[in-house]
């Protein structure tokens, strides 16, 4: 494809403009594609806000800026470029550099809250003990009064014992 | 549900039910989810994308929550569809910007919405009317443990659901209400009332989210802290935040109904009048023409209008909305024209 402004080069970058309300999409070439701007614009606001609390005042080492995530390959470079991690794996891989960028935004570095099923601390895996957290839930339902709910988590129970049951 | 069905229907979030409907429009609650086994959709290439959005397809089909809910990818969808669904709220603009690859799984009365492969690989909304936000998280949490039975999200003890931006992480929930604070801007105070807010850990924003101006004194308020408290806190705090700005906006409008009744009044049937008889009409000024519209019909100086008429008729001045309408595409012109038009027919009864 042709770039849609100069008429002239191959266009190489899809660009989406949403102006208002009206969704614009050109096919640009290279030289075109930067005249509009196109390169900065790249996740400016996050990418740059993030690389701006987590580096400026200790710079990382060159070696801290290559390690790389074992499961998806990004490394702690790409990640101050973009803002944004590759996989949940990164936050074992990057873990030093990003606590701290974890307190700066959240004023905190441990979550509290809900998570899927029962999580083993020492290795973060899970525990296969749904039908233990779906007997507490139970007992929560019927505490608040929630039979609705109580009924199906007692057929997701039963439903689950079977399974149990049925396998070899 | 068909799109067709879609189109015609009113959302359940602008029924105008619920706790203190008049101010606060809507309540909205947001889980950021991943799939442990894929990179961040930004990260990933086309066929692992497509690995999510077949794994959460086999998901949702085994979840109560979805019965006849509607299934779209985005591209297959054309320019004036993609941007109704922005207009509804039930995608974001970032999700149209590449469509590839992307999906949205919106429940029958558009109170729940999924979408897939944005900036993480789920993104649930649930959205309810009214001050509602317990119950919003309630159900929100509900689909969240379904979905998590078939699907194994990503994960870590300490640091909680894992999201693409570290700015998620934690809980990966972003609670919000869209305020409507005419009062609050009339008597200048909605600035002094935003830096509060600010300093609470909460931000406010404009009627369609990020980046969005506050058109028709609509405003988004929402929790910025993801990590290091619960849900519920998370939640409760914005509750009683917004009841903090309800009774503020209620003191407000007191005042200027007291001391001011006769500019309020004047400015109230100036607004149907203009609304009533333009021939031309931007969605900036329509909106802010409406608001007005609405404070008129909250203080019962506008009487026997329908709040669920005058909440639907925001969204479906949109251009998206009166495209689909007059059935083609038409010019940000040729929009004013069929806006007022709209809009005339509406309050000329």
């Amino acid at each position: 494809m042709i770039c849609q402004v100069c008429g002239k080069s191959e266009a190489t970058v899809e660009f989406t403009e949403i102006i208002d309300d009206e969704v614009k999409q050109l096919h640009l070439c290279d030289g075109c594609a930067k005249e509009k701007g196109i390169e900065m614009e790249q996740n400016f606001s996050i990418s740059d806000l993030l690389a701006g609390i987590s580096g400026l005042e200790e710079k990382p080492s060159g070696e801290e800026l290559s390690v790389k995530c074992p499961k998806c390959g990004m490394t702690f470079e790409n990640f101050r470029k973009i803002g944004r991690l590759g996989c949940g794996e990164c936050y074992s891989a990057f873990r030093k550099n990003l606590l701290p960028l974890l307190k700066r935004i959240h004023g905190s570095t441990r979550h509290i809250g809900k998570s899927p099923k029962e999580i083993d601390e020492t290795d973060g895996k899970k525990k296969i003990s749904e039908a233990q957290e779906l007997r507490q839930k139970l007992q929560r339902a019927i505490d608040m009064e929630e039979f609705e709910e109580a009924a199906r988590l007692r057929d997701m129970i039963r439903s689950l014992e079977k399974k149990a049951k049925d396998k070899p | 549900m068909t799109l067709g069905e879609l189109w015609d229907q009113t959302g359940e979030w602008l029924k105008g039910a619920g706790p203190d409907p008049d101010i606060v429009m809507s309540s909205r609650v947001r889980l950021a989810r991943n799939l442990a086994k894929y990179p961040f959709p930004h990260w990933a290439p086309a066929e692992q994308l497509e690995g999510v959005i077949s794994d959460f397809e086999g998901a949702y089909k085994k979840a109560d929550y979805f019965k006849g809910a509607l299934f779209l990818r985005i591209d297959a969808l054309d320019s004036i569809e993609k941007q109704m669904l922005i207009e509804r709220h039930l995608i974001s603009r970032e999700h149209i910007a590449n469509p590839e690859h992307k999906a949205v799984l919106i429940s029958e009365r558009e109170i729940i919405s999924i979408m897939v492969n944005e900036e993480d690989h789920l993104r649930i909304q649930v959205l309810q009317s009214g001050l509602n936000l317990h119950d919003t998280w309630k159900l929100a949490d509900k689909i969240d443990e379904e979905l998590e039975q078939n699907l194994e999200f990503a994960v870590s003890s300490d640091l909680g659901y894992l999201t693409c931006c570290p700015t998620n992480v934690g809980t990966g929930l972003r609670a919000s209400c869209m305020a409507h604070l005419p009062a609050l801007v009339m008597t200048k105070q909605a600035g002094r009332i935003i830096q509060a807010i600010s300093k609470l850990g909460m931000t406010a924003r404009g009627l369609f989210g990020e980046g969005t101006e506050a058109y028709g004194n609509f405003f988004q308020i929402s929790n910025q802290v993801t990590l290091g408290h619960s849900e519920e806190e998370i939640v409760d705090n914005l509750e009683r935040i917004m009841k903090q700005i309800i009774e503020q906006e209620n003191a407000a409008r007191n005042s200027v109904f007291a001391n001011q009744r006769l500019l309020l009044e004047d400015r109230i049937s100036r607004s149907l009048a203009e609304l009533k008889s333009a021939k031309l009409i931007s969605s900036e000024e329509a909106l802010n023409l409406l608001s007005v519209i609405r404070l008129g019909a909250d203080l019962g100086v506008i009487k026997g209008l329908d709040r669920r008429m005058l909440n639907d008729l925001f969204i479906q001045i949109q251009p998206a909305h009166l495209q689909k309408k007059e059935g083609k595409r038409l010019s940000a012109e040729e929009r004013d024209v069929v806006r007022a038009e709209f809009i005339s027919k509406k309050f000329n009864i």
